[in-house]
């Protein structure tokens, strides 16, 4: 079968790509545009690793066809620094030891730069909920909590 | 606790910036998966559906002529490995059974067990070919718990396995591979001089050590030898198996770790790597194979299911008497559950004159057990410190006395006759009951629970190499596959050796083909052992700098010494010599005979044990049985904390792990012997909002075989946790469990019916 010709936004850039309508926006991201920084853990959106944005909304890039990306801006953990200043929560995940392996970091990040952007003060229960879709086995969340905590109080300027 | 928990060093014991950091939140670090080599195929394994069967035979034919297809195989394309068990690296393995395990013979044991794979040109395409393989099979009887695996008449998975001991003329096949024991007095004397004894059944589950990141790897194969990048914990070790398991020499395979997403024991084996391999000979291409999550929980780890009995005797007074553990664990498909470290590790926090452990391996149609975490040992302690609980209730003791009551001390021998040096049980007891947490005041429907937990630790093989350059930085390349942190606590004690700035120090994982044989990322040896071979490497380098001092000074070396990162004259007498820092002596080192590195190569001995206490509150909805944890605390010697960012981590992380063990992780078989619950809808993780933060005491007892005192960390935080909620859900509701995992069903049940144990 043809692929289709998808055009769409990636961090800011017009990016085109070819793909199978069987293929996720995680497997284009993947294996054709190879930004590998988007994770697979699962497949079946139960894991999180694989967080994006569309148009500002929080995905499962898993859960979403690459042809669906089509006219719409994707954001993944490539485009989160800006040039090489690392955005806060970054900074503070990489100060505060919020990740031990490394494998759903880009995922969290994804997903709590989302949350920071719609609720500039979440409680710890309110990051707890917003994250629970975000699986991390290696850390007890501990670290990851007080790192999101502590980076919406520093964007905040309290 | 302070910040630091030590001044004495300037890198050791600081929070410093991880060498990895920046590349692991930006996305840029490679994974497994995230390899793509041009002309790569994609590698997929077609699996059993049957728990158990014989392979009558397997037709590859139409999927060998399926357009895009490049290479099918079989077992018949790997070489027929005879029963054995011969060295692997320093462990005793039966490569029969690796072999057999990658790629089922004539009979497929467990569902999910690989029979044939394919590589092709696109995903879809190898999907498509898995289809075309025809597999005829003869679906026998299974069985899936050990205990009744043990049970004459019970479907046999070896023919020609006998239990260990047996005669094999007389004896009849078994699924039970050994029965280990050990014994230390006379227990029958001590149960005899108890005024109390308890003895008490636990079960638990298979659970999966759950790292989010799937295997994966990518093989390049030519004649002149293998290229293998690959997810794991032991880049020597899977080298050498997949020499092995290919008929290969060991030097014409180079593997290079990639970063590797979570492991706790479960990427200790290969799996797909050497199926990759010779789908890449055959092709005559790259290959890259990654599981599926279902593939990772049908057909990897788990850890043991277990059944435990433990019986305890006590005086009045709390003292220990007697001991006694058995237990019956899961190995899977193969022999080989980790009977042995359960044993050792059962009754060691404590103090015991006499002690008998023995256990039961036993083979079941199920994935073949990889170690997770401290392997064997929570499931045993759960039985253990739950018999503790319940003495110390029948007694009127308080818990926390009875175990500082018989609580190990140095020139304590544990039951395998190890002999403790100094150990910090002790003050982590004293440390809980100092604790705000242990006399906070509880609420309706809320119980709090307290549990120990100790792990042995490992030393062994490693390499380091320390490579000074023209600037006086500094490359360090070591062997071990970083997984959560150790380049950090590498840099750290290289820089504290060196004298120069942490940020100086770029620690790097390196192939086999760069360094050393370095055993696996396991038994938390990697800070332990690898961490010595960094040391060393770095005394290496100063006493080659010191040389070339001394050849610039005109002095002999022993009139140089090495202080705060500077060569400098050891006395008064050796002249008026301006000290000369690492960077002078290497600007100089092409005028004073060339590069200047060092390199250890050992095998590390003088591991020192940890032991810990976890203490949690609970509140438990009778309604619902849903069990909320409100409060958490972990105490552990530590040793010395190198990076304590890294070891509160390993503390928290251990922690969670044990409370998703504890209250919801299982693995569920159908009545066919299909796993139900391969995914992480249905076996459900502790997320975010299932915990509360996980506050940690960490104590510094230094192990002394170590220059920086290191124990090792990550083992010891899983084993008390499941005893731990056990109790605090047991002290909610007036129940005690024997039973995990302690889901909502059997909370409800047990309150519905006023039962006492469950």
């Amino acid at each position: 079968m043809a692929k289709i010709h998808v055009t769409t936004n990636i961090n800011g850039d017009e990016t085109e790509f070819l793909c199978a309508t069987e293929q996720t926006l995680l497997d284009v991201l993947r294996d054709e545009l190879h930004l590998t920084g988007t994770k697979e853990g699962c497949g079946t959106g139960d894991c999180g690793a694989c967080s994006v944005t569309m148009d500002g909304r929080l995905v499962c890039s898993c859960l979403v066809l690459g042809v669906e990306a089509q006219g719409h801006k994707i954001e993944t953990i490539e485009g989160m620094a800006d040039g090489e200043a690392l955005h806060p929560l970054q900074r503070n995940f990489i100060d505060m030891a919020a990740l031990q392996c490394g494998i759903c970091t880009p995922g969290v990040l994804v997903a709590a730069k989302n949350l920071l952007e719609k609720n500039a003060d979440p409680t710890e229960t309110e990051v707890r909920f917003w994250l629970a879709g975000n699986l991390c086995r290696c850390t007890g969340y501990d670290k990851i909590i007080r790192a999101v905590m502590n980076t919406a109080a520093e964007m905040r300027g309290a | 606790m302070p910040d630091e928990v030590n001044t004495e060093f300037k890198w050791v014991g600081k929070r410093n910036p991880r060498p990895d950091g920046a590349d692991k939140v930006t996305g840029r670090a490679k994974y497994g998966a995230d390899l793509y080599l041009p002309g790569m195929l994609t590698g997929k394994i077609l699996r059993s559906p049957h728990a158990h069967a014989r392979i009558k035979s397997i037709d590859t034919s139409a999927a060998k002529a399926l357009a895009g297809v490049k290479a099918v195989v079989t077992s018949d394309d790997f070489p027929d490995i005879p029963f054995h068990t011969g060295p692997h690296g320093p462990m005793v393995s039966d490569f029969r059974d690796f072999s057999w395990n990658m790629m089922a013979f004539d009979k497929v044991l467990y569902d999910g067990h690989p029979v044939a794979a394919v590589a092709a040109t696109s995903e879809s395409i190898a999907r498509e070919a898995l289809k075309l393989i025809e597999v005829d099979y003869e679906v026998l009887p299974h069985v899936i718990d050990p205990v009744e695996a043990m049970q004459p008449g019970a479907p046999i998975l070896h023919d020609d396995q006998f239990t260990v001991g047996e005669d094999e003329s007389t004896a009849k096949p078994s699924n039970i591979f050994r029965i280990p024991r050990a014994e230390k007095g006379d227990v029958e004397k001590g149960f005899a001089a108890a005024d109390l004894v308890i003895e008490r059944e636990f079960t638990t589950k298979a659970v999966h050590q759950g790292y989010i990141e799937p295997h994966a790897c990518v093989a390049n194969a030519s004649d002149d030898g293998v290229e293998l990048f690959c997810s794991t914990q032991g880049h020597f070790v899977f080298r050498n198996a997949c020499a092995k398991l290919l008929g290969m020499e060991i030097s014409r395979i180079r593997v290079t770790a990639s970063e590797i997403g979570g492991g706790f024991g479960g990427k200790n084996n290969v799996y797909g790597e050497p199926v990759a391999i010779r789908l890449s000979q055959l092709a005559r291409r790259p290959v890259r194979i990654v599981m599926s999550r279902d593939e990772v929980f049908r057909a990897t780890g788990p850890t043991s299911g277990a059944h435990v009995r433990v019986k305890i005797g006590a005086k009045k007074d709390g003292t220990i008497t007697a001991a006694e553990g058995e237990m019956t664990y899961q190995a899977g498909a193969f022999k080989g559950a980790s009977v042995g470290a359960a044993m050792n590790c059962m009754f060691s926090p404590y103090d015991l004159e006499n002690v008998k452990v023995w256990g039961y391996d036993v083979c079941v149609n199920r994935p073949k057990v990889a170690a997770y975490r401290a392997p064997g040992v929570p499931m045993a302690a759960f039985g253990v410190e739950g018999v503790i609980n319940e003495l110390a209730g029948e007694l009127g003791i308080d818990k926390l006395e009875m175990r500082l009551k018989n609580a190990a001390k140095e020139g304590t021998q544990n039951v395998m006759g190890l002999k403790y040096g100094p150990i910090g049980f002790i003050d982590v007891l004293e440390a809980v009951k100092a604790h705000p947490h242990y006399s906070a005041p509880l609420g309706e429907n809320q119980g709090r629970g307290l549990a120990a937990g100790y792990w042995l630790h490992a030393g062994g093989m490693s390499c380091a190499s320390v490579n000074v350059s023209d600037d006086g930085t500094v490359t360090l390349i070591e062997g071990n596959p970083d997984i959560g942190g150790s380049r950090a606590s590498m840099a750290a004690m290289v820089a504290e050796e060196l004298g120069i700035e942490y940020e100086k120090v770029r620690p790097i994982v390196g192939d086999t083909s760069s360094v050393g044989f370095t055993f696996l990322t396991a038994g938390s040896r990697v800070t332990f052992a690898t961490g010595m071979a960094c040391v060393l490497a770095a005394r290496n380098a100063i006493q080659v700098a010191c040389e070339r001092a001394a050849q610039i000074w005109g002095v002999s070396e022993e009139e140089v010494v090495w202080e705060d990162g500077h060569a400098r004259p050891a006395g008064a007498n050796v002249g008026d010599h301006e000290p000369m820092s690492l960077a002078e002596i290497a600007a100089k080192a092409p005028m004073t005979g060339g590069p200047i590195a060092g390199h250890a190569e050992i095998n590390a001995t003088g591991q020192g044990p940890a032991t810990g206490a976890h203490l949690v509150d609970v509140e438990v909805d009778k309604a619902s049985g849903h069990v909320k944890v409100l409060r958490y605390t972990v105490f552990q010697d530590v040793g010395r904390a190198i990076s304590p960012d890294y070891v509160e981590g390993q503390l928290q992380g251990g922690a969670v792990q044990g409370i998703g063990w504890a209250l919801n992780e299982e693995y569920i078989y159908d009545d066919k012997g299909r796993l139900e619950n391969p995914g992480f809808l249905d076996y459900r993780v502790p997320v975010a909002s299932d915990v509360p933060m996980i506050d940690v005491c960490m104590i510094e007892v230094p192990n002394p075989n170590h220059p920086y005192g290191v124990r090792g960390v990550g083992e010891t935080p899983i084993v008390a946790p499941q005893a731990a909620v056990a109790n605090a859900v047991g002290d909610a509701v007036g129940v005690r469990f024997h039973n995990l995992p302690i889901s909502p069903p059997r909370i409800q049940k047990a309150v519905k019916d006023g039962a006492s144990e469950a």
